[in-house]
């Protein structure tokens, strides 16, 4: 257990030495990159990925995947929008708590096809990442919610400050708080875990995988229903391509984050490493002339990276331990 | 008629193969029967509502619109088969359609732009296939990020440019037709495609050797399956295929954006898995999915031709693919259930 343990102290340890590296790095391209200001900013562009990392780590703890958190973020920021702009008497608190449970209804929803259905993950959120895209369409005729149709304090929601940190801030160290101690300390995210270390096992301990599965993509849920109020309002603007492929981010977080793709074993703490990592490589490629249409092409080389490191790292550790045995 | 009746006469037609009423049952309660059904119903329904559905050259001209997606089904059936997964091929047609543009601008003549955007695909599969089967990293997780580094290349070069210069030959693949005829180039080209992935799938070794992937992986590798180059040779055939498709569309639309086909992923999984094909592998057949091809491909046509917003059918496609893998979990729950009924009674 206490080797575990180390591991995973390791693990995190490179990760931050890693993300500290890159920084000094850009740093000597771009003099002025790590000023309060700058990191502070870094952050604050981080904080919505952060969040819906959280949720996307759940459900690939689990052995699944969510594919549809870029589309619940489009449709429950269109929705908490176009509630905002019809009503803009409404406290700015109660349009949140709509946008969070219309994130539930529909996270709830892929978990009900998980569970009940018996619908693989990524068939389902494959199909929901359609529907609920085509739904944010109807819902908005193809309209967008524009900043002068928002009112101050929907914008502000984001920007508002408490103690020198931005609400944005705010909610993801909340979020991430909460999920910290939900994963580690309470019997359902322990439950969690074992349902992605092993399933038979924590079926004969009695472990519910469809509570899991319920409440994995629920809470996934209602993280893009939190994230899609804060997006809509920070960047003033509900359009129908919102996050449009923004499940390959989350996904990356986590797997930059140590979490193992097939299952059973990462830590949200890493989680948040890996999503700041992605923040800093996003805000340094136009601080080191890159064009940002070299975005999507590096992402996608980091996660591969990633993945690969993992699984020769995952292999090693086998070896040993095979090694030891044999002793 | 219950169900317990057709599943005893199905166990009957199996021992004894006789009587075309059990023939009948136990074809229409098969999952191919069910698509044949659906399809008749539908063609019925949109005939009654537009004049226009059941006209010869409508029929023939709306397979334009859907056939390249059929030819990218085919490769699919075998990958879900194994139960892998690729949902990089959009993005593989997106940089095989890059390079065919850049080649053109080049000035490669059409020859040259298949054999490029042919060997782009294999070498984009190929690279796929080396994550998932040399390293061991799950498909799902290597085609994710390979989709945003195939898609992502020609983004990065192309920005918010587009290549829309072609050779006049080239655009035959696309928009062409039979000589004499109005029977498109692509659907034929479609189906005798289908008839070769039918006899790979149905008459060969190699087919026979995916539904034992499928089943039990473990279990085929110990009865001599080389199982890993299998699944190798599905990727990189993906691959391939993906450059034919992404030849078929650059040659219809003449552009290249970096945004082609974008979602074509999610519509070919569709198929195979409307087609009856498991997601978990072994099971399926080519029948379901030339069936669930024509289905979905007139349902949209239809769907068009009575002012349905694209919107709507993309709503309609992701709720196809659910209750393609929903339908036969419920059906066999009832089975199930039906069985059990029949138990305790006896």
């Amino acid at each position: 257990m206490n080797t575990i343990k180390e591991l995973m102290k390791k693990r995190e340890i490179t990760l931050v030495l890693l993300v500290l590296t890159l920084t000094v790095l850009v740093n000597l391209r771009a003099p002025g990159f790590v000023s309060g200001e700058n990191i502070s900013r870094i952050i604050n562009d981080t904080s919505i990925l952060i969040m819906v990392a959280i949720g996307q780590f759940f459900v690939i703890l689990t052995g699944g995947i969510d594919l549809s958190v870029g589309s619940i973020i489009a449709f429950s920021g269109m929705a908490a929008s176009m509630l905002n702009q019809s009503n803009p008497a409404l406290p700015v608190g109660l349009v949140l708590m709509v946008g969070v449970l219309i994130g539930l209804v529909l996270g709830a929803f892929n978990g009900l096809l998980v569970a009940f259905g018996k619908v693989p993950p990524i068939i389902a959120t494959l199909g929901t990442m359609s529907i609920y895209r085509g739904f944010t369409f109807v819902l908005s005729k193809g309209q967008w919610v524009t900043a002068h149709e928002m009112t101050e304090g929907y914008m502000n929601l984001p920007k508002g400050t408490f103690l020198g940190l931005s609400n944005l801030i705010w909610a993801a160290v909340l979020v991430s708080a909460v999920m910290i101690f939900f994963s580690r300390y309470t019997r359902s995210g322990r439950e969690v875990y074992a349902i992605g270390g092993n399933k038979t096992a924590a079926h004969f301990v009695g472990v519910s995988e469809a509570k899991v599965n319920m409440l994995i993509f629920s809470i996934s849920g209602a993280l893009c229903g939190i994230a899609g109020v804060m997006w809509t309002s920070r960047y003033a603007a509900a359009v129908n391509e919102t996050a449009t492929g923004f499940e390959l981010q989350t996904v990356a977080a986590c797997v930059l984050g140590g979490v193992n793709i097939a299952g059973g074993a990462g830590a949200i703490p890493g989680v948040i490493i890996g999503a700041l990592f992605l923040g800093i490589i996003n805000n340094a490629l136009p601080v080191v002339n890159f064009s940002p249409f070299y975005q999507m092409f590096i992402q996608g080389l980091i996660v591969l990276a990633a993945m690969f490191i993992n699984t020769m790292m995952d292999n090693r550790k086998e070896k040993e331990l095979l090694n030891r045995r044999s002793l | 008629m219950d169900t317990n009746k057709t599943l005893a006469n199905e166990s009957r037609l199996v021992e004894e193969n006789k009587g075309l009423k059990n023939k009948i049952i136990a074809l229409v309660t098969r999952w191919e029967g069910v698509l044949a059904l659906i399809l008749i119903a539908m063609v019925i329904l949109f005939s009654n509502i537009t004049p226009y559905f059941l006209d010869y050259f409508n029929l023939m001209n709306a397979t334009f619109t859907f056939m390249e997606k059929a030819v990218l089904a085919l490769p699919m059936i075998f990958i879900i088969m194994c139960g892998d997964i690729d949902i990089s091929v959009a993005a593989i047609i997106a940089l095989s359609s890059f390079a065919m543009g850049f080649a053109s601008s080049m000035g490669v003549d059409t020859g040259g732009l298949i054999i490029i955007g042919i060997l782009t695909g294999a070498l984009a599969g190929a690279f796929n296939a080396l994550f998932i089967i040399r390293f061991r990293i799950p498909a799902i997780a290597v085609t994710l990020a390979s989709l945003s580094m195939f898609r992502g290349v020609s983004q990065a070069i192309l920005g918010d440019q587009a290549y829309t210069q072609y050779p006049a030959s080239f655009s035959y693949f696309g928009q062409g037709y039979i000589p004499g005829t109005i029977i498109p180039f692509e659907l034929v080209f479609f189906l005798i495609l289908a008839a070769g992935f039918a006899y790979v799938l149905h008459f060969t070794t190699y087919g026979r050797k995916l539904y034992a992937i499928g089943n039990s992986a473990t279990a085929a590798k110990f009865s001599g399956v080389d199982v890993d180059r299998i699944r190798f040779t599905n990727f990189v055939l993906n691959g391939v295929f993906a450059g034919v498709v992404a030849v078929l569309l650059t040659s219809r639309i003449g552009s290249t954006r970096p945004n082609i086909a974008m979602g074509w992923e999610l519509e070919a999984i569709t198929l195979v898995v409307l087609g009856g094909v498991s997601i978990s592998g072994g099971k399926g057949n080519i029948v379901g999915v030339l069936l669930s091809v024509f289905l979905i491909g007139y349902l949209k046509f239809g769907m068009g031709l009575i002012n349905m917003s694209a919107k709507i059918m993309i709503i309609t496609t992701g709720f196809l693919l659910i209750l393609a893998v929903l339908l036969p979990v419920i059906m066999d729950n009832v089975k199930k259930q039906n069985k059990l009924k029949a138990q305790r009674r006896a």
